[in-house]
C-alpha cells in the first residue's frame, strides 16, 4: 500500500472546515462549507481550488516540439509562446491516455499540465516514446497549482499584483508574476475547468500556501469561498468539460467525447491515433456523448445503464447529478449514436427501475 | 444537534419515533451531516411492507447516493410527500421536518432491539 499524497495546502484545509477524502491516492477535499454553497459561490463571486495534485512535466529540447507533435492530437505549430492549448494524448487504437494542457514557455520548452492520478502514466508513456533532443521530468512535486474562478476572479487576484491581469486573454498566460508579501513569482494562465472566467495559477510548493491565504485574505469580503473537488466537479459538468475516468478512458476516443476542436487530424505528422481518429472523423463514431435530461424523478449517475424504448442497453452514463445552478437532474451520456439526436427519448436504469429521460442540446452552462 | 432521548436508532443511522402503534421514521444528524446537502429522497409506496435491515428508499446528496435501510419490518401507512420538492429539509430538520415515512409495525418487540440515544451516541463518537 502507497502512502496517501498530500498536497503543501493539506494543513490549511481544517481552518475552513474540510472534508477530505481519497482521491487517486490524494487526500483532498470534497468540500468545505458544502458543495452547493461553493458552487454557487464560484458562479457568482468567485472559488478558490487548490489542485496542486495536478501533474506537471516539462518536456523540453530542440526536438521537443516535432515530439509532442508526435504525442498530442492538438496541433501545437500554431501556439505562440505564453499561448497555451487543450490537447489529448491518445493511445494508437485512439482510446486517450490523458487530456491535458500544453504550456508553451518558450520555443523549445512545454509544461504538460495533467490529470492527477494518470501523472506517472503520461510520465512513462512520453518516456517510452522519446526521441533524441527531448529531455522530460516531472516537476509534479515542485508545484502548487491553485485555480481562481469566477465573475470575480480578476478583481480580486488583480488587487494582489502590479501586473495588469486585463491582458493575459483565454488561453494565454505569463510568467513571473509577483504576488504581494509572497517569495516567489508565479505563472498565470487564464484557463479554467468551471466554465467561469479566471486563473489557474503555478507557484513554487514552498510559496502555495502564502499565495492560497493572501487570495482568502482579499478574497473573502467579495464572497469569494474555498472549494472542494465536490463542487469542482459539478462546476465542470455543467459547463460540460470531461473528466478522465469517466467521458475520457482508455477505451473512449477523444472523438467519442465530442472533443474533435482538439483532434486535428489534417495536421501532417502521424500522431499516435491518427489513422483510427482520422476514420472516426470521416465516418462518424459508434458511440456518441450526450447531454440527458430526466423526465421521471431520479438522478443520473456514473455507471448507470441507458436503455431505448425496447429495453436494450444503448449505452452508459458517464456523469450525472443535480445541476445546482439549473436545478435539473441531468447527465452525460455514452450512447450508440443513433440514438443522439436531440430530444431522443430513452431510459435511465436508476437501481432496480427505468425511468424516462431525453436526449437534450450540451454545454448544459454556458455563462453569460 | 441533540439526539432526541425518546427515539430508538439503527446502526444505519435511522431513528425510529414510536407514536402509540405506529412508527414514524427518518435519519438522524449525523448521517446527514455526513452526507451533505441532499438533493433528493427516494421513498417506498403507501401500502409496500418493509422488511428489517432491508432498503426501502435512498437518499442522495450532490454527488452521492445512499440506501435506507429499514430499521424495523412493517407495512408504509404515510410517506412524506414533502421532501419531493424539500429534500432539504433533511439536513435542515431531521428529526422533524424530514420524517420519512410512517409504518405500521409486523413485530413491536423489533424496536426494542434498537439501540437508545445513549447507546447510538457513543455509536458515532466512535466512528469519529
Amino acid at each position: 500500500m502507497t502512502q496517501i499524497k498530500r498536497t503543501p495546502l493539506y494543513p490549511e484545509y481544517e481552518k475552513h472546515g474540510a472534508k477530505t477524502i481519497d482521491f487517486g491516492g490524494w487526500d483532498m477535499p470534497v468540500q468545505f462549507s458544502g458543495i452547493k454553497n461553493e458552487h454557487f459561490a464560484t458562479r457568482s463571486a468567485a472559488g478558490l481550488f487548490d489542485v496542486s495534485h495536478m501533474g506537471e512535466i516539462i518536456v523540453e529540447g530542440p526536438d521537443s516540439e516535432a515530439f509532442l507533435q508526435q504525442m498530442l492530437t492538438n496541433d501545437l505549430s500554431k501556439l505562440n509562446e505564453n499561448q497555451a492549448q487543450y490537447t489529448i494524448m491518445c493511445y494508437e487504437d485512439g482510446g486517450t491516455v490523458d487530456d491535458l494542457i500544453v504550456y508553451k514557455l518558450e520555443q523549445e520548452k512545454f509544461l504538460l499540465v495533467v490529470n492527477a492520478s494518470n501523472t506517472e502514466k503520461d510520465f512513462q508513456w512520453l518516456l517510452d516514446h522519446k526521441t533524441d533532443g527531448v529531455s522530460i521530468h516531472d516537476f509534479s512535486e515542485d508545484y502548487v497549482q491553485l485555480a481562481i474562478q469566477g465573475p470575480k476572479a480578476e478583481m480580486i487576484l488583480q488587487q494582489l499584483t502590479e501586473e495588469n491581469l486585463e491582458t493575459i486573454k483565454f488561453f494565454y498566460f505569463i510568467e513571473n508574476v509577483r504576488f504581494e508579501d509572497v517569495t516567489d513569482t508565479a505563472l498565470v494562465s487564464r484557463t479554467g475547468y468551471t466554465g467561469e472566467d479566471g486563473f489557474e495559477i503555478y507557484i513554487n510548493a514552498r510559496s502555495g500556501r502564502d499565495l492560497w491565504n493572501k487570495i482568502i485574505e482579499v478574497g473573502e469580503s467579495h464572497g469569494l469561498a474555498v472549494i472542494g473537488l465536490g463542487a469542482r466537479d459539478t462546476l465542470r459538468f455543467e459547463a460540460t468539460l470531461p473528466l478522465y475516468g469517466q467521458e475520457l478512458s482508455k477505451t473512449i476516443t477523444p472523438l467519442e467525447a465530442g472533443l474533435g476542436f482538439a483532434v486535428k487530424t489534417d495536421k501532417e505528422v502521424d500522431f499516435i491515433g491518427k489513422a483510427v481518429l482520422k476514420e472516426q472523423k470521416m465516418a462518424g463514431t459508434k458511440r456518441k456523448l450526450v447531454g440527458i435530461e430526466m423526465i421521471d424523478k431520479g438522478i443520473p449517475r456514473t455507471g448507470y445503464k441507458v436503455l431505448n424504448d425496447n429495453n436494450e442497453e444503448i449505452g452508459e452514463v458517464t456523469t450525472g447529478t443535480q445541476s445546482p445552478t439549473l436545478n435539473k437532474n441531468i447527465g452525460l451520456a455514452l450512447v450508440h449514436a443513433e440514438f443522439s439526436n436531440l430530444d431522443t427519448e430513452c431510459y435511465v436504469q436508476v437501481r432496480k427501475r427505468n425511468l424516462k429521460a431525453k436526449v437534450v442540446s450540451k454545454p448544459f452552462y454556458k455563462r453569460s | 444537534m441533540s439526539l432526541p432521548k425518546d427515539f430508538r436508532y439503527s446502526e444505519e443511522h435511522e431513528w425510529v419515533k414510536v407514536e402509540g402503534e405506529k412508527v414514524r421514521i427518518g435519519i438522524t444528524d449525523h448521517a446527514q451531516s455526513e452526507l451533505g446537502d441532499i438533493v433528493f429522497v427516494e421513498l417506498p409506496e403507501v401500502g409496500d411492507t418493509l422488511q428489517a435491515d432491508e432498503p426501502f428508499g435512498s437518499v442522495e446528496s450532490v454527488k452521492t447516493v445512499s440506501e435506507l435501510y429499514a430499521p424495523i419490518s412493517g407495512t408504509v401507512v404515510e410517506i412524506n410527500e414533502e421532501l419531493d420538492d424539500s429534500p432539504e429539509f433533511v439536513n435542515e430538520s431531521p428529526y422533524e421536518k424530514a420524517w420519512m415515512i410512517v409504518i405500521e409495525p409486523t413485530e413491536s418487540s423489533e424496536i426494542e432491539k434498537l439501540m437508545t440515544a445513549e447507546q447510538y451516541e457513543k455509536l458515532i463518537n466512535e466512528d469519529e
